[in-house]
């Protein structure tokens, strides 16, 4: 029993981290019906930042994570204007396939320039302890990791429910017509989307640097696709669905490198992706709404 | 007439197909093709298999397929097994590779083609990364390792006649009254269904095929690469494919054909820069899709007649 529940405290942090991802996947599918497939790439910028921020500047953690989040927030709205904008109109897999262009533009740009190697996240930028509380050994990065996660999603919930800007999104993902005859700028408003989501992947990054120590040009992939899996399974586009969706994304994740094979903890999470598609494509959270002919 | 024009057309491209066989036949054998070019000669017929292959899938159809390596994997895998562990003929390896990426396909096809743009493309990813991580764990084939050492059985005339095959299938399918259905799934699926057509069976029937030269291709390079590992099947092999299709033309198989020359070609020699590469992979992708969506070719095919056009010199 002591052995799970140290699996779920371990999971735990992991998951928040899905669920960061996951929210900026969620919300920008919300609102322009895209899957922003390069999202996990701006994770892995966010990552780099955080990294040269931490040994060239010598930040501390926070300040790092602040400096990616603002990094990551102008390029989201960068790659929204350049890339995303003039397909608005056109199909959506013409819209898919240039997110897959812009996320092999992001990796590769970044192992010209620095190189295809892994850098190990410093030491001293945060010192590992580990606390034992009632038999359970918790290391000081998880705690941050879930903290400042558990911040950023109240302070995003903050921003959607009180704030004209939110209103703003959510009446632009309702129904986008309606909100320009309201006087809502569309494209302010979508710009403003993806500066929110690629801030928090950003953070993600930092905090999976922090996590596994170590960041690459091609880290984001992989939890890119985790992330969209969570997004999926709590009903793209909800937000709520998106960090449950994350927080059972780490969990699974964890419990099957701890009691099965680590070797298939990738093939799970495409199994669920599969599953959820399948049986339920609305996923957890999300309402059928029938499909309109 | 009528006949007697089809048949000469029929003369001259088996003509036309027997030369360019010899031609290139004779200077493999004379010696006049060193290995570098050899190897990029067999790339370039096995991405024309699998571009051609995804193009029926991607462009044709319109259900975007993001596994396509999967089933590559599968026929160079079942293709392995059979000429290195069980002994068999090549060609046995290849009809083997053919139907099980083929049978891959239905199991994969049946359930997913349900599921419509952005979500197909994603569970295909999924599936084609589920092949991969299954093989991987599969000992009977070494698991990550990969098989070495494999014996090379790929040769001139094998290429040459896969990739015609290929060709000459998709193209007639396409001119079939299936094709003229599969074109209409992609048109309108609302419409085509209220024709009678079923969508679902169409769908799945340009997918398994589309599987199955996949998986001809997987035989053919296991067999001259003498290694395979599961990590070369992953999905940034699958985006390998997309972009000739995408540059091609989504529904065109001679631009398919011309892309996957063209994107071999610029990989063999961009082969010491591996990142700069990919930059201008991503960089086709964007640049395509926001200023030329259809792909060059568009739809449009290059036919006797577009040459005919520009032989006489009319528009």
């Amino acid at each position: 029993m002591l052995e799970f529940i140290q699996q779920l405290v371990n999971g735990l942090s992991l998951g928040a981290i899905y669920a960061l991802i996951a929210l900026g996947y969620t919300m920008v599918y919300g609102i322009i019906k895209l899957i922003n497939f390069a999202h996990g790439d701006i994770m892995m910028v966010g990552g780099f930042v955080g990294f040269f921020s931490l040994t060239i500047f010598q930040t501390n953690i926070v300040t790092a994570m602040i400096a990616a989040m603002l990094t990551c927030a102008v390029l989201g709205i960068i790659i929204e204007k350049i890339a995303y904008r003039p397909l608005r109109n056109s199909t959506r897999i013409a819209a898919l396939i240039t997110a897959i262009g812009v996320s092999f533009f992001l990796e590769y740009v970044t192992i010209f320039l620095l190189g295809p190697s892994q850098r190990v996240f410093p030491d001293t930028a945060f010192p590992i302890k580990a606390y034992n509380i009632a038999g359970l050994s918790i290391l000081n990065k998880d705690i941050f990791v879930v903290i400042s996660a558990v911040a950023l999603m109240l302070i995003l919930q903050y921003i959607i429910k009180w704030t004209k800007t939110g209103k703003a999104m959510r009446a632009v993902s309702l129904d986008q017509e309606a909100a320009v005859l309201m006087g809502i700028s569309v494209d302010k408003t979508i710009s403003i989307t993806f500066a929110i989501g690629s801030a928090l992947a950003a953070a993600a990054g930092v905090m999976y640097g922090v996590y596994y120590s170590t960041v690459n040009p091609l880290m984001g992939i992989i939890p890119g696709l985790k992330a969209f899996v969570a997004a999926v399974l709590g009903g793209i586009g909800i937000i709520p669905g998106a960090m449950v969706g994350g927080f059972v994304m780490g969990l699974l994740e964890t419990m099957v490198s701890g009691y099965g094979n680590s070797l298939y903890r990738d093939a799970v999470a495409f199994g669920v992706l599969i599953l959820i598609l399948l049986i339920k494509p609305t996923g957890l959270f999300g309402k059928d709404t029938g499909e309109k002919v | 007439m009528q006949i007697k024009n089809k048949f000469i057309r029929f003369c001259i491209d088996v003509l036309v197909l027997v030369a360019l066989f010899t031609l290139v036949q004779y200077i493999i054998t004379t010696g006049l093709l060193d290995q570098y070019y050899q190897i990029n000669l067999v790339s370039m017929c096995i991405n024309i298999i699998l571009a051609v292959s995804l193009n029926l899938i991607n462009g044709f159809t319109g259900q975007l397929s993001l596994g396509h390596a999967g089933f590559m994997a599968i026929g160079a895998y079942a293709s392995v097994v059979m000429t290195q562990m069980m002994d068999q003929p090549f060609i046995v390896g290849i009809i083997l590779a053919c139907m099980a990426a083929a049978l891959g396909g239905f199991i994969i096809g049946v359930p997913t083609l349900r599921l419509k743009g952005d979500y197909l493309a994603i569970a295909t990813l999924a599936l084609g990364e589920i092949i991969r991580v299954t093989l991987q764990n599969i000992d009977y084939v070494n698991g990550p390792a990969g098989i070495l050492g494999i014996t090379k059985m790929t040769t001139w005339p094998w290429l040459f006649g896969a990739t015609v095959v290929t060709v000459l299938v998709v193209v007639n399918l396409i001119n079939s009254s299936y094709g003229r259905a599969i074109i209409s799934v992609r048109e309108d699926e609302v419409a085509s269904e209220l024709m009678g057509i079923n969508t679902t069976k169409y769908k799945v029937i340009a997918f398994v095929i589309g599987a199955m030269f996949a998986g001809l291709a997987g035989a053919l390079y296991a067999h001259f690469f003498y290694i395979i590992k599961p990590e070369t099947f992953n999905f940034m092999k699958s985006f390998d494919i997309l972009v000739m299709v995408v540059l091609g033309g989504l529904g065109s198989t001679t631009g398919a054909v011309i892309a996957a020359i063209f994107i071999t070609a610029l990989t063999a020699a961009l082969q010491s820069f591996p990142a700069i590469r990919m930059i201008l992979y991503a960089l086709i992708l964007i640049v395509v899709m926001i200023y030329r969506p259809q792909g060059l070719m568009g739809n449009k095919e290059l036919s006797r007649k577009t040459f005919g056009r520009i032989w006489s010199g009319r528009k």
